[in-house]
């Protein structure tokens, strides 16, 4: 689980470090990726693994889109714009979908992976398994992608200094849409690999995005390698405190350490800011 | 962006006279609306409107004021809905009572959540509130003192009652009530936005360290406007409360209020004391006839409504419609 958390934050992280832009719509973002890969199993039969790549497309597109509508506008508005267009823009998806394809519970039924293994007598879910791993991959990946090629360079030059990144030559327009792309097919893959083993509905990216706000402010914003750590922390406290204490307040468990954390080290455990 | 423009802006209601008696004009119109004979359904949206044009003005207190963008706001709006009916149903204790415990409480809990929180700014802040108002929902989903999940129902008394503000007959009583408070609220905010109190928080708001170095203490009035803001959310908890006569987690602490409390205030016009007024006035029956015409098809239209002109109100006027008026009447004419 703090796995997925971790890929959802890095693609969080990446669009605000890249922009300084909050995506509130993160979630919703999300919640498409999973109704995604949802319909392209009901309608043509693809399991939910085999339609990653499909996914991610669909995604990316999504977030160019995004990007080109509405981001493009308000790059150099005001916070409170900002904040209230991507929130105008949670609401609107949110909506749409619920619109669109009801608010019901919808889940794939005899997806790929069933059933669980066991490892060193610890018992797991096959598909949390599997998505564990592929998010583990697709996480050092993207790490790799940003920090070692060309492209990814330009893309983190762009974030630290946006004039001086367009003096060498670097298209920041491209970058925040690749940017955006990018984290949004971060999404794509977590939404897909949750798709297999949970309900589907339009409400279901608010928690996930609280999570992801809360791992990118524990992790530092714009620090992806942070997402990492932090989204496991979160995946630990949310499932021992549900463990330890009560699971109706695991939402409470995970406010507190982002209440601790931005209160007494603003700059997040792992940040760079 | 009028930011600049606002902060020195003195709100409409100046000592222009013609526009004294406009507004007089208009409030003496509502009065005597019910005298017309509207429909129910008429009074209702009128209701609503009274309601949402206060809670965004609540909201524009803290928001467009002092600059922090709350999105747990419905967290007020639940409490004052929570102390009416908990006191009326398990004391009998009159709800006018428990409006006035419910503001309390609010400033209370707005002080002690400002404390820590306040420290935050921009998007931290925001991200805050929001899990403080989901906090809040999931709270009083559990706590089965008051009611859990299934909430409160307040007994229905056998007639009207002004002690139990319990109107049957007629939804005349509950225009008056929200009218009473509708004036009352928008008079302390056109006070607050011309007093000093006023003026130094949008100092903080536009520029934090600034403020601070001309001696105005940013944490301690960013509390007070926290505060106030909370206080005002309250009561309209507590009268909607008394309105619908349920109180349930999932209806008093809907996130939804704190939406429409925002987007009604950036669409009005944000940091303008008309703002609020303006936003409600058109989106309201918007989405009340919105959810007429589409209604029964999954009920989100109307949000849809919501988001869509968010966002385009973001991208071509992020100062709000508001500032479609000409200047002159939103910004008071240089004295000296």
């Amino acid at each position: 689980m703090g796995l997925i958390y971790a890929l959802i934050a890095s693609g969080l992280s990446l669009i605000f470090g890249l922009m300084e832009i909050v995506n509130f719509a993160h979630g919703e973002h999300l919640m498409l990726a999973m109704f995604t890969s949802f319909w392209l199993w009901a309608l043509l039969g693809l399991d939910p693994i085999v339609s990653i790549p499909i996914t991610i497309l669909v995604l990316a597109f999504c977030g160019i889109i995004t990007h080109y509508f509405l981001i493009r506008y308000i790059l150099k508005a005001k916070m409170l714009v900002q904040i209230c267009a991507t929130f105008g823009l949670a609401i609107f998806i949110r909506s749409l979908a619920q619109y669109l394809w009801t608010p019901d519970f919808r889940n794939v039924s005899k997806p790929m992976l069933e059933g669980r293994i066991e490892i060193a007598g610890i018992f797991i879910g096959q598909p949390q398994f599997a998505a564990a791993i592929v998010c583990l991959f697709a996480f050092i990946g993207l790490y790799l992608f940003v920090t070692k090629t060309e492209t990814g360079l330009a893309l983190q030059a762009t974030s630290q200094d946006r004039q001086a990144a367009e003096i060498l030559g670097v298209p920041s327009n491209k970058m925040f849409a690749l940017g955006w792309g990018l984290g949004l097919g971060c999404v794509a893959i977590a939404g897909s690999m949750m798709s297999s083993y949970f309900y589907i509905f339009p409400d279901v990216g608010i928690n996930f995005s609280l999570f992801a706000f809360v791992a990118v402010a524990l992790g530092g914003f714009g620090s992806i390698l942070g997402c990492l750590y932090a989204g496991i922390i979160i995946g630990l406290v949310e499932s021992l405190g549900g463990l330890l204490i009560d699971p109706s307040f695991k939402l409470l468990y995970v406010f507190a350490i982002y209440l601790l954390v931005v209160v007494f080290k603003p700059q997040g455990i792992f940040g760079r800011y | 962006m009028s930011d600049l423009k606002s902060a020195q802006a003195e709100p409409l209601f100046n000592s222009n006279k013609k526009m004294t008696y406009l507004v007089l004009g208009f409030f003496a119109f509502l009065i005597l609306l019910p005298a017309l004979g509207p429909t129910k359904f008429f009074l209702h949206l009128m209701i609503m409107i009274f309601m949402h044009a206060v809670i965004s003005q609540s909201w524009n207190i803290i928001g467009g004021f002092s600059g922090q963008i709350s999105l747990g706001h419905g967290a007020f709006f639940g409490i004052g809905a929570y102390a009416t009916s908990f006191f009326y149903v398990e004391y009998g204790l009159t709800p006018w009572a428990g409006i006035v415990i419910g503001i309390i409480v609010c400033a209370i809990v707005a002080i002690l959540i400002g404390i820590p929180m306040l420290r935050l700014s921009g998007h931290y802040f925001a991200i805050a509130t929001l899990l403080v108002g989901i906090s809040f929902q999931i709270i009083f989903q559990r706590w089965d003192f008051v009611g859990a999940a299934s909430g409160l129902w307040v007994p229905l008394t056998s007639e009207d009652s002004l002690y139990a503000i319990q109107f049957h007959s007629s939804k005349v009583p509950y225009y008056y009530l929200f009218l009473i408070f509708f004036t009352i609220i928008f008079f302390i905010t056109w006070v607050i936005s011309r007093s000093k109190l006023g003026y130094r928080l949008r100092a903080v708001r536009d520029d934090a360290q600034a403020a601070q170095s001309l001696g105005i203490d940013v944490a301690k009035h960013k509390i007070i406007a926290f505060a106030i803001s909370a206080m005002m959310m309250s009561p309209m908890g507590s009268l909607f409360a008394q309105y619908i006569l349920i109180v349930d987690p999932d209806r008093m602490f809907n996130f939804e209020i704190s939406i429409i409390a925002l987007l009604i205030t950036v669409l009005g016009g944000i940091g303008y004391v008309w703002g609020p007024l303006v936003g409600t006035l058109i989106l309201i029956p918007l989405a009340e006839y919105a959810r007429i015409f589409f209604g029964g098809t999954g009920g989100a239209v109307d949000l849809m409504v919501y988001g869509v002109v968010l966002m385009i109100i973001c991208i071509f006027k992020p100062s709000g419609i508001i500032s479609f008026l000409p200047n002159h009447i939103l910004h008071r004419e240089k004295m000296r």
